[in-house]
């Protein structure tokens, strides 16, 4: 059965946090990006791009962007072939810029391991921050989250499931399901 | 995806899926660091069989920007020249460990049987084939396309709708065939112009039109032209009466392409033969698309090997 853990709101809220402790951490809005990692992740920095826009309106317009990591994954030759997403990059790129980073679920890291490479392809950030709307915990890499929505620790045998307007349609809500039996 | 070795079998969504993905590539193209780990520890061969430059540098650097490592093969100055057979070349290959073959034979359906044959486990790529197909030449063709009508938009669409009239060599053109079905495929309408003698018997299963008079083709103003390369070393069958009778009735002169509406797209898969079926201010206008097939060339080609080598390779291994 799944079970709604955090709810159209609770997502909002989390957001609207998350958008404050970036400007915090980064003074400001200055020599920002906020790359969001496709599907969900793109549409999550869009929103936290918005906030991050209501609360400081000396902010640039364009503020987000999306890194596909498809091409950096190191589990291709694993599982059936991926479709790879387009990358878009704000105008004036990543160099000597903060990156942050937004994805919907941190769980073994390795897709934020794939980003890194991307990112140093793409450019020299001066840092690389990274915002989840969920930690799940299960890490396989020494990968840390900066800002982080909700953390949930799970069982490795569960699935967490984020739902946005954007992509599913519907309330947004983030559910778990399955378990232990 | 397993092989790439023919458009005849590309269904619609795969053929605009492999389009997307070199969308991506494309965009891989314009950075400083024009590199993707992709393929890393794969062994990609080009096969060839013969001559050509364009396609196997393409190929080349589209393995090469994934990471990939090439080992080129010419059938000149190899063990080819001395006797050896295609399946002996394929064990040779399968030996070295190669993840993926491109090859070019003058006999058509040799990229089939090294396919099918079961003497490599390698995905295959069919880089033209006698007188058979030229997949990625084709598909390459339809980015092209593509890119010039709907331009960043271009991802998930097909070519509904659009007029294509294509001209020359039909006959000896596995660029014409591979067109023929890929662009039926995505939804455009193909004419085919040319002698009569450069026809094939029949067309009567192809999804395209055939008519004989460049002008009338002309005057229904297409959205794209492509001319044929008159392949010197094919044309020993008198198949029309010289070069000068060829390009006055069905070369895109001078006269012919001012007549054209700005909107049309030159194309030609290259090497052009100026004056002949094609004319120097055709080839040079801004309707010309001759260079950015050749840059497209890299990506489309990317992609196709992305689809091939990536991901698991299933039962075999």
């Amino acid at each position: 059965m799944a079970r709604t853990v955090l709810n159209h709101a609770d997502i909002s809220r989390a957001l609207t946090r998350i958008a404050h402790e970036i400007l915090e951490s980064n003074r400001g809005a200055t020599d920002l990006v906020i790359l969001g990692i496709p599907t969900r992740g793109t549409v999550l920095a869009r929103r936290i791009a918005e906030l991050i826009q209501r609360i400081e309106p000396s902010a640039p317009v364009q503020l987000a962007g999306s890194l596909d990591v498809t091409m950096y994954r190191d589990d291709l030759s694993r599982s059936g072939i991926r479709m790879p997403s387009p990358t878009e990059l704000p105008p004036g790129g990543i160099d000597g810029r903060t990156v942050v980073l937004v994805d919907d679920v941190l769980y073994s890291g390795r897709t934020i391991r794939s980003a890194f490479d991307a990112l140093s392809d793409l450019g020299r950030a001066r840092a690389v921050r990274l915002a989840v709307l969920v930690d799940r915990g299960h890490r396989e890499f020494p990968i840390r989250a900066d800002f982080v929505g909700k953390n949930l620790p799970s069982a490795a045998s569960e699935r967490i499931n984020v739902r946005l307007t954007e992509v599913d349609g519907g309330d947004d809500h983030v559910t778990i399901e399955g378990g232990a039996e | 995806m397993r092989h790439l070795l023919s458009t005849r079998g590309l269904a619609r969504d795969e053929a605009i899926a492999l389009l997307d993905i070199a969308e991506d590539m494309a965009a891989v193209q314009h950075r400083e660091v024009k590199k993707l780990p992709t393929l890393r520890g794969k062994t990609v061969v080009n096969l060839f069989f013969e001559d050509s430059t364009r396609t196997r540098i393409s190929f080349e650097a589209a393995a090469k920007r994934l990471s990939a490592d090439v080992i080129n093969f010419s059938a000149k100055g190899s063990s080819v020249s001395k006797g050896e057979s295609l399946k002996d070349t394929a064990q040779t290959l399968q030996a070295m460990g190669a993840d993926g073959v491109v090859i070019r034979h003058p006999a058509s359906g040799a990229p089939y049987t090294l396919a099918t044959s079961g003497w490599i486990d390698a995905g295959v790529v069919n880089a033209g084939d006698g007188t058979h197909e030229h997949p990625t030449q084709a598909l390459l063709d339809a980015f092209t396309m593509r890119s010039r009508l709907h331009g960043a938009a271009s991802r998930g669409k097909g070519l509904d709708g659009v007029r294509v009239v294509i001209v020359g060599d039909i006959l000896h053109s596995r660029v014409a065939r591979s067109n023929v079905w890929l662009l039926s495929t995505l939804g455009a309408e193909v004419t085919l112009v040319a002698p009569p003698t450069l026809v094939p018997v029949d067309t009567a299963g192809w999804p395209a039109s055939v008519a004989f008079d460049l002008d009338e083709a002309l005057a229904t103003k297409p959205d794209v032209v492509m001319m044929l390369r008159i392949q010197a070393e094919r044309m020993h069958g008198s198949f029309f009466p010289n070069s000068r009778e060829y390009a006055r009735t069905w070369g895109l002169d001078d006269a012919r392409f001012s007549q054209l509406p700005t909107t049309t797209m030159v194309m030609h898969p290259g090497p052009m033969n100026r004056g002949l079926e094609i004319s120097a201010l055709a080839a040079d206008s801004a309707q010309s698309t001759v260079r950015e097939q050749v840059a497209n060339g890299v990506s489309v080609r990317m992609a196709a090997l992305y689809l091939l080598l990536s991901g698991e390779r299933g039962e075999l291994r």
